[in-house]
């Protein structure tokens, strides 16, 4: 069963490059969309099957082996389809040929050149990729005498966060191939307008949505599973998820400005080239085992020089076209010094600056080695140094940034309406520095920057309203463009983030010690008490299983469950924390071992502000999926409007 | 069972990073070896420190780490007594020495590359002008006027 859809793939994989070759003539442009569908289908089938195996433990295959077992909850073995190097794999040449299939399904409005252009460039991403599981990684491989049993999914993915984290990171991934795609393809015209960056301006919004989203996930996850709470690591491969969220932050940005002032054109084309380019190199990252990271599941020169190639081909190609044809963009607009366009070249230096920043930082133990001879780290404190004083930089201009005009602008018109929204920002400054026990300066910082971001955000609300009575603004509220919404609800985000991260790694309390049962201890002004500890049978797992109470003045706030797995078929213990979420904190417990002198051990963690922080990003994507609403993408999707557009330049 | 207990006991190893017989009573003293111990990478690990690790051989640094400062050494002698046995690799923050002023000057460097060559480019468009602003050529109009149907133009 395997083996013929894996002939299926093998097909795709013949007829994709051959109508690839064919779609520069106009004749054959129209075969792209149904070849898109095609595609689709193929691989939907075969990605269909792979899971099919794992749902019934078909332990024929390697892959379901190694990575299953039959005890296993259907929730992981379903995602455990994606819980490894082939699947996963699988699953990022699905989203490819999805993207590629909506591209063609939904791009009726689209130039009939451009569209078999982008669908070209596409399907050459998707062929580069199949190439690559073929070759390299078939997760279809057969085992001649098949086991009894699995050898089970590592336990720390055994979790829910595999069944989200993993699909919406690549959704983002592989959504910037469009970009991509659009942008070679642009190049390939050799013309860049305004209505080219309202069609792409939407792709990058979305796979920048679907990121922040994964990103998100993927940090709550680590949050709870990793038993200490921490959210972010600035591991290689958290860094190579967040370079192409900033580049694509950088290109949303840069769009704007393309698609309502007609000018910055070759500098979007190549943030579209770096977003994707750098996608691929955090594949590269993860999968060839050439930087080690608690993610990397495939550590194969093989595979990886693969990838080398593909991400040679794509990249070095794109740049090559670019250094040829970017001349031809011509730009139009034209702006003063001080305006919006400028403000949005500002953010998108930083932003670009700063994920070059921790591309080096990422990079740098691999060139220290290669070129000096030093075996060296770059941990967090680096990334900290180096990184944080660019997202200070950018939340000061941020909402100067949007209070100001198009075109030419004056810097003291644009700030005064922001006066309210610093002394608010100050305010809270003095407050949290005289409220706060600790004389660190990070936490009031991060909340003068962040309710400066959220108190912007409102003020550019407020603005956009325009004058008058309070009746005729609230009248307009209802009016306003989603585009403006989803600005507001963004920016807004960032600043919750903002207040979250700083306010969690500057006030988070830590308790370590030998709990006996039943003798309540105090932390942060909370008393804990461990009731009982008792052992438990998981569908395969062990647990020691402690309840553990919390109270506050004798009231009893809630009695917290952490355990101790332990997984048999993969001999590892994972900690499992037990959390109580809070709006203003979270308390985090996490049990330990026996004690010779009886009791356990016990980590309780006071953390404020923790849940802010994936709140704040997923108002972020939500902001982005307003944006994304807007009425004019509907507009400009739909086929009514476009043949007069078209008319013009065609002459 | 008999099987399952073999395998208990193989793993029975610390559940997690810093465990209570590890800290020391003195807390000034505890929150400095935290602070150092932040800093220094754990060798086997992949990229944890050796307060979040929770492998073996970082309880042992930490254990180190803790004894070092009980012997009175000031944090910066005590990270410098790890370098010196397990190399510069075990430190999370990298010096600036070196060819490492590369890996922290890229940051700045860059910025001001990038800010500069902005200011080149948004000067050019501040006055430079755009094809539109000689208003429309007699083609465009003639354009204009048969695509919308009205000669008001």
């Amino acid at each position: 069963m395997a083996l013929i859809l894996a002939f299926g793939v093998a097909f795709v994989q013949m007829i994709v490059p051959l109508v690839g070759a064919w779609r520069g003539w106009s004749g054959w442009m129209a075969v792209a969309v149904p070849a898109a569908t095609l595609q689709f289908l193929l691989i939907a089938a075969s990605f269909a099957a792979l899971t099919y195996s794992f749902v019934v433990s078909d332990f024929s295959l390697q892959l379901v082996v190694q990575n299953s077992h039959s005890a296993k909850p259907m929730l992981y073995k379903v995602s455990g389809v994606w819980g490894n190097h082939e699947g996963s794999m699988l699953l990022w040449v699905l989203i490819v040929v999805l993207f590629g299939g909506m591209a063609a399904w939904f791009g009726g409005g689209l130039p009939p050149k451009l569209k078999a252009r982008v669908l070209s460039v596409q399907s050459a991403i998707g062929v580069a990729f199949m190439a690559f599981i073929l070759f390299t990684s078939n997760p279809f491989t057969r085992v001649a005498q098949p086991p009894f049993d699995g050898r089970d999914l590592n336990p720390l993915l055994q979790d829910p966060g595999l069944a989200f984290h993993p699909p919406f990171l690549y959704l983002g991934y592989v959504g910037l191939s469009m970009s991509f795609s659009f942008a070679v393809a642009a190049l390939i015209e050799g013309r860049v307008d305004a209505a080219w960056a309202r069609w792409v301006r939407p792709w990058t919004l979305a796979a920048w949505v679907f990121l922040t989203i994964g990103i998100a996930l993927g940090s709550w996850w680590a949050y709870y599973e990793l038993g200490w709470g921490g959210f972010w690591f600035w591991d290689p491969v958290e860094n190579a998820s967040f370079m192409p969220w900033l580049f694509a932050a950088a290109l949303l940005h840069s769009a704007i400005v393309v698609e309502k002032r007609e000018a910055l054109k070759s500098w979007t084309i190549l943030l579209a080239i770096l977003a994707f380019g750098f996608s691929l190199i955090g594949t590269f990252l993860v999968r060839s085992g050439v930087i080690t990271s608690v993610h990397a599941f495939a550590n194969d020169p093989e595979r990886g020089v693969f990838i080398l190639m593909i991400l040679g081909f794509f990249t070095g190609g794109a740049l090559v076209l670019y250094a040829f044809r970017a001349h031809a963009m011509e730009a139009k607009g034209v702006f003063g010094m001080v305006s919006r366009e400028s403000a949005l070249v500002f953010n998108n230096i930083l932003l670009a600056v700063s994920s070059i920043v921790v591309f080096i930082g990422t990079i740098w133990p691999l060139v220290a080695e290669m070129f000096f001879d030093r075996t060296l780290s770059v941990g967090a404190p680096f990334f900290e140094a180096a990184f944080t004083p660019f997202m200070v930089v950018l939340a000061i201009a941020l909402p100067i940034g949007t209070m100001m005009p198009w075109k030419r602008a004056k810097l003291g018109k644009a700030v005064k309406p922001l006066i309210p929204a610093f002394v608010l920002a100050v305010a809270m400054f003095l407050f949290v520095w005289a409220v706060q026990s600790e004389r660190t300066i990070l936490g009031p910082v991060g909340f003068l920057l962040g309710v400066w971001l959220v108190a912007g955000a409102m003020t550019d609300l407020w603005n956009r309203l325009g004058r008058g009575a309070l009746s005729y603004r609230l009248s307009r509220l209802a009016r306003l463009p989603r585009a403006d919404w989803g600005r507001v609800t963004a920016h807004a985000g960032l600043g919750i983030v903002f207040m979250g991260i700083s306010g969690l790694m500057a006030w988070e309390v830590e308790d370590i010690r030998v709990a006996q049962s039943a003798e309540p201890f105090e932390v942060a002004g909370l008393e804990v008490m461990v009731q009982q500890v008792r052992e438990v049978r998981g569908p395969n797992y062990f647990s020691t299983m402690a309840d553990i109470r919390i109270s506050q003045d004798g009231r009893t706030l809630a009695v917290l469950s952490p355990e101790k797995r332990v997984y048999p078929v993969q001999a590892m213990p994972t900690t499992e924390a037990a959390i109580l979420n809070g709006f203003w904190r979270d308390i985090y417990v996490v049990i330990g071992d026996p004690q010779d002198s009886g009791g356990y051990a016990v980590r309780t963690f006071i953390k404020p502000f923790a849940n802010w922080i994936w709140a704040g990003s997923i108002i972020m994507a939500l902001g982005g999926l307003l944006s994304l609403s807007d009425r004019r993408y509907r507009v400009a999707a739909g086929a009514a409007r476009r043949p007069r557009m078209q008319g013009m330049p065609a002459e | 069972m008999k099987h399952l207990i073999f395998v208990l006991l193989l793993i029975a190893g610390p559940a997690f990073a810093v465990t209570p017989d590890e800290v020391l009573d003195d807390p000034a003293l505890e929150n400095r070896a935290r602070e150092v111990s932040a800093g220094l990478r754990c060798v086997v690990c992949r990229g944890e420190n050796i307060d979040e690790s929770n492998a073996e051989i970082a309880r042992d640094l930490r254990l180190l780490v803790r004894e070092r400062l009980l012997a009175g050494d000031t944090n910066e002698e005590v990270i410098d007594f790890v370098v010196e046995r397990y190399g510069e690799y075990v430190l999370m923050k990298p010096t600036t020495d070196g060819a490492n002023i590369l890996l922290w000057g890229a940051g700045p460097a860059l910025f001001l590359f990038a800010a500069f060559s902005a200011l080149l480019y948004v000067r050019g468009r501040s006055v430079a002008t755009g094809p539109g602003d000689d208003g429309l050529t007699e083609q465009e109009q003639a354009r204009l006027t048969e695509l919308t149907g009205k000669s008001d133009g």
